[in-house]
């Protein structure tokens, strides 16, 4: 075997390696569908397709909750008293600085849609409570305003906004 | 699973580890510097083979239940679910379900070669009975999924099967009705089902460690059915001989496999369970799975119902018996020119009570069934037991690297027991 | 002692071969067709799908539900692909029953594409009711679930590369449809039957559903249909919508099944050859002794 050395293991090696890499591949491509199994399936990406809510039932003042994609949002009709809360408000000392205006369509300022779990950890905020008439959390004590925004407590930003636009002054499409 | 180990720890870090509990040294025995005969052929790749499939289905089964549900109600339903809209559902599901088919096959090659080289006899007798306990476990774990989809035949497979219990006497309906948890194979039968075939196959991995651990106490058997005499003449270490060989095997066994998954995936199975499970519709034929058939033949080939599950039980426990049934002192049969013959009959014999199995039990198949489980019962009680006595073996090679040196077409190697030598008939 | 052997194998053999006759009275096996779909490279013909919908739709669908199939499985790659503008519209068509409102009533609104086709009827009693005890079975599975014996030797011929053939249930489904033929003298048939030459036991309680000019194709230029307006065309197309139905995984599967076999083949070569280069060693040793 000696007498071989020098040309044998070079070509030898290429084997190993060659067959080593092919086999890496293969489990990496083996691994794939089973990573990919856990990802939502084709039924539940179906069924996030957008939703269409009808405001006309909304009363002032009163909140519905509702789901898009098995998560919870707000919709919220906002009183006067509510909506003059939350513009005057000096934005930069809040938190997560935000205008009310940018957290509303243009001409809804009536209508506050946000995802409804405490950015937190996930709890859902009571609404109508707290010290700024938006939302208080039960779990940790977080404080939003009547734009959702955070007031006071562990939340490090504002309640999100879904994307969401109007398909006339009583309809909503989120999604 | 030791004695071979040449392991020693380089670093200090291993040999902190290796004094405190000594893993590597226990797998660097068994799998590293195992030695394995020079002379095994491929049909010793099974074992390998059967590893990578328990794996395999183990895999695909804790993923499938991601997305399965054990409900009556639902179970049939989310099993669509699965093969429609969950991401590569298809071929997760196709490849559990012909996995199983796989794993039989495999599992029957591996017996098969097991009764044709002796791998049941002195010292292994512990490692054979350990095999047989693995089988029935697989037996179980395959029937209970087969009910999972929740199909025609799954329901009515699992209607038929535990009815067999209703044969004992006195004890026997109480049983069945405790089997189902009502008054026929419903919700709560599912359920009970669905748990235990999750538990089974790990039970499965418990059995197959004993039995390799077994395995490598005694020793590998071969295709010469002779001792390992030197190590260094007659063995290999297991790595990366028997690996590399090992992985090759597998990897072909895998394209069998692939064709089976991707082209005809629903060729082992029953069109009728495709079909919602119907308590009110029983299905043309009740048939089993393929592996079970032999065994459902020699059911039905006993017209007594008792003494037709029994006569199925006893096929596979008569199995158990096998090292002291055989009463040869060879092991191989290719020093045993008439159990050679006598094997091949024996699997013919099985394979033609798997096609009657399949077939309805009417007529000229009815009786077919009864002449084929008489011989099967025969081959292991009466025809074993005897050919050890009245045999001539063949002349054996002196030892396992003989054995090569022959088969690799070596210079003639003086024999054994020289008298009667017939040259080569292996070639 | 190989005349004994051979005289127990014999024996053993005979024992199955004369049992072969006894089986009694066997399901006519329906001719086997050609399909788009057979085969390791087949594919579904879109447009022979889109066609097949459109026989479903305005012949079977007012006694057969398709409850597994969602709407929007109609634009999914390797199905009928219609556009997904065509499947909203179409989806738009159905009312799906939802709920419950706000004051806890059910309620109909028009179907989106997420949600499946609904069922002609609400359960198999109100099925079989309306159909003189005879139960429309869901066409989502119907390809797979129903198949016939092909027999020995050619069921294993069935599982061998090259000449393997899974389509038993299209075959079936297509030889019934245009398997109406008059009942033979001599045959008893029950009133709402009637005589179909590959259903098994020949009476089937469907009346013959098609005719030929009953449903209206897609036309060329000339204005002449595309493929003819016939019951066997008919037939054929809503057969191979129902198999894409039953197995909508179908090409994805055999196009993925093609790349891992060569892998696998490539893969075994290159482990055959190291397996070589290993044992080479000892099989110097051996040698040398």
């Amino acid at each position: 075997m000696a007498e071989t050395a020098t040309a044998e293991p070079t070509r030898r090696d290429f084997l190993f390696i060659a067959t080593g890499a092919v086999g890496a591949v293969g489990v990496a491509a083996v691994a794939w569908p089973f990573i990919a199994q856990m990802n939502p399936d084709a039924a539940t990406v179906a069924a996030g397709a957008p939703v269409e809510v009808d405001l006309t039932p909304i009363a002032e003042g009163q909140i519905v909750k509702l789901f898009w994609r098995g998560k919870l949002i707000f919709v919220r009709h906002r009183t006067a008293e509510e909506i003059k809360e939350a513009e005057d408000v000096n934005v930069a000392s809040l938190p997560d600085p935000e205008a009310d205006s940018a957290r509303v369509k243009e001409g809804h300022a009536q209508w506050l849609v946000v995802y409804g779990n405490c950015t937190h950890l996930g709890c859902v905020p009571l609404g109508n409570a707290g010290a700024y008439d938006g939302w208080l959390c039960p779990c940790h004590g977080s404080v939003f305003d009547t734009s959702g925004r955070i007031r006071q407590g562990p939340a490090p930003t504002n309640l999100p906004i879904p994307p969401y636009a109007f398909v006339d002054d009583t309809k909503i499409q989120i999604g | 699973m030791s004695g071979h180990s040449t392991y020693v720890p380089k670093s200090a870090v291993a040999k902190w580890f290796e004094s405190r509990l000594p893993l590597v040294g226990l797998v660097h025995s068994s799998f590293v510097a195992y030695p394995t005969p020079r002379n095994l052929n491929y049909f010793w790749t099974f074992g390998a083979i059967l590893s990578f499939m328990l794996v395999a289905q183990i895999v695909t089964g804790i993923v499938l239940v991601m997305h399965y549900t054990p409900h009556a109600t639902l179970a049939f339903s989310s099993i669509e679910h699965i093969m429609r809209d969950v991401n590569y559902g298809w071929l997760l599901r196709y490849l559990h379900a012909n996995g199983a088919s796989m794993f039989f096959i495999a599992v029957y090659i591996h017996i098969f070669r097991g009764l044709y080289y002796g791998s049941y006899k002195a010292p292994r007798e512990i490692l054979w009975i350990l095999g047989v306990i693995i089988f029935l476990l697989m037996m179980a774990t395959a029937f209970m999924g087969y009910v999972l989809p929740w199909g025609q035949m799954s329901f009515w497979g699992a209607t038929v099967i535990t009815n067999l219990f209703s044969a004992l006497p006195i004890v026997g309906e109480p049983i069945v009705t405790w089997l189902w948890g009502g008054y026929s194979v419903d919700n709560p039968t599912l359920n009970r089902f669905f748990s235990l075939h999750y538990l089974l196959p790990f039970m499965i991995v418990g059995v197959v460690a004993l039995h390799i651990w077994a395995l490598h106490v005694v020793g590998q058997n071969n295709p010469a059915g002779l001792d390992v005499k030197n190590l260094k003449k007659d063995t290999v270490p297991f790595t990366p001989y028997a690996t590399i060989k090992d992985f090759f095997a597998v990897i072909c066994f895998f394209v069998f496999f692939a064709w089976f998954v991707f082209y005809i995936p629903n060729y082992l199975g029953h069109a009728d369970n495709y079909i919602e499970a119907n308590p009110a519709v029983t299905p043309a034929h009740i048939v089993p799975e393929w592996y079970f058939l032999p065994f459902y033949a020699i059911l039905r080939a006993i017209p007594d119902k008792l003494a037709g599950v029994i006569a199925m039980f006893a096929a596979i426990a008569v199995l158990a018996f096998l090292p002291w049934l055989d009463t040869s002192r060879v092991r191989s049969a290719t020093y045993r020119p008439l159990y050679k013959q006598l094997f091949w009959v024996f699997v013919l014999c099985c394979i033609g009570l798997g096609y009657l199995g399949a077939k309805p039990p009417e007529g000229g198949y009815v009786i077919a069934s009864r002449v084929l489980t008489a011989y099967y019962f025969l081959h292991f009680i009466v025809i074993l037991p005897i050919l050890g006595l009245i045999e001539k073996p063949r002349a054996m090679p002196g030892s396992i690297a003989e054995d090569v040196l022959r088969k690799h077409g070596g210079a003639p190697v003086g024999l054994a027991s020289g008298a009667s030598a017939e040259p080569n008939s292996k070639g | 002692m190989k005349k004994t052997t051979l005289l127990i194998a014999g024996f053993l053999a005979a024992a199955v071969v004369a049992a072969v006759p006894a089986s009694a009275a066997e399901q006519v096996k329906p001719p086997r067709e050609s399909w788009s779909f057979a085969g390791p490279f087949g594919t579904f013909d879109r447009a022979q799908l889109q066609r097949g919908f459109k026989v479903y739709r305005e012949v079977c669908a007012s006694c057969h539900g398709l409850s597994r199939v969602a709407f929007r499985n109609l634009s999914e790659p390797g199905g009928p692909e219609f556009t997904e503008g065509q499947v909203k519209a179409l989806a738009a068509e159905y009312q799906i029953q939802d709920g419950p409102n706000d004051s806890g009533d059910m309620f109909e609104r028009p179907g989106r594409p997420a949600d499946h086709f609904p069922s002609p009827f609400p359960n198999e009693n109100a099925a079989r009711a309306a159909n003189g005890g005879a139960y429309p079975p869901d066409f989502s599975l119907l390809a797979k679930a129903r198949t016939y014996e092909r027999g020995f030797p050619l069921f294993i011929v069935d599982a061998i590369p090259f000449f393997e053939y899974a389509e038993h249930g299209v075959d079936y489904i297509h030889a019934l449809l245009t398997g109406y033929r008059e009942a033979p003298a001599g045959t008893n048939l029950q009133p709402g039957q009637y005589w179909n030459e590959y259903m098994p036991g020949h009476a089937i309680a469907m009346p013959p559903p098609l005719s030929d000019g009953q449903v209206e194709y897609p036309k060329d230029e000339a204005g002449n249909p595309v493929v003819p307006e016939t019951i066997d065309q008919y037939s054929r197309d809503v057969s191979a919508f129902m198999m894409w139905a039953a197995e909508p995984h179908l090409e994805a599967r055999k196009a993925m099944g093609f790349k891992v076999i060569i892998f696998l083949i490539v893969f075994a070569a290159l482990l055959y050859f190291t397996k070589k280069k290993i044992w080479a060693r000892a099989h110097a040793e051996e040698a040398h002794g």
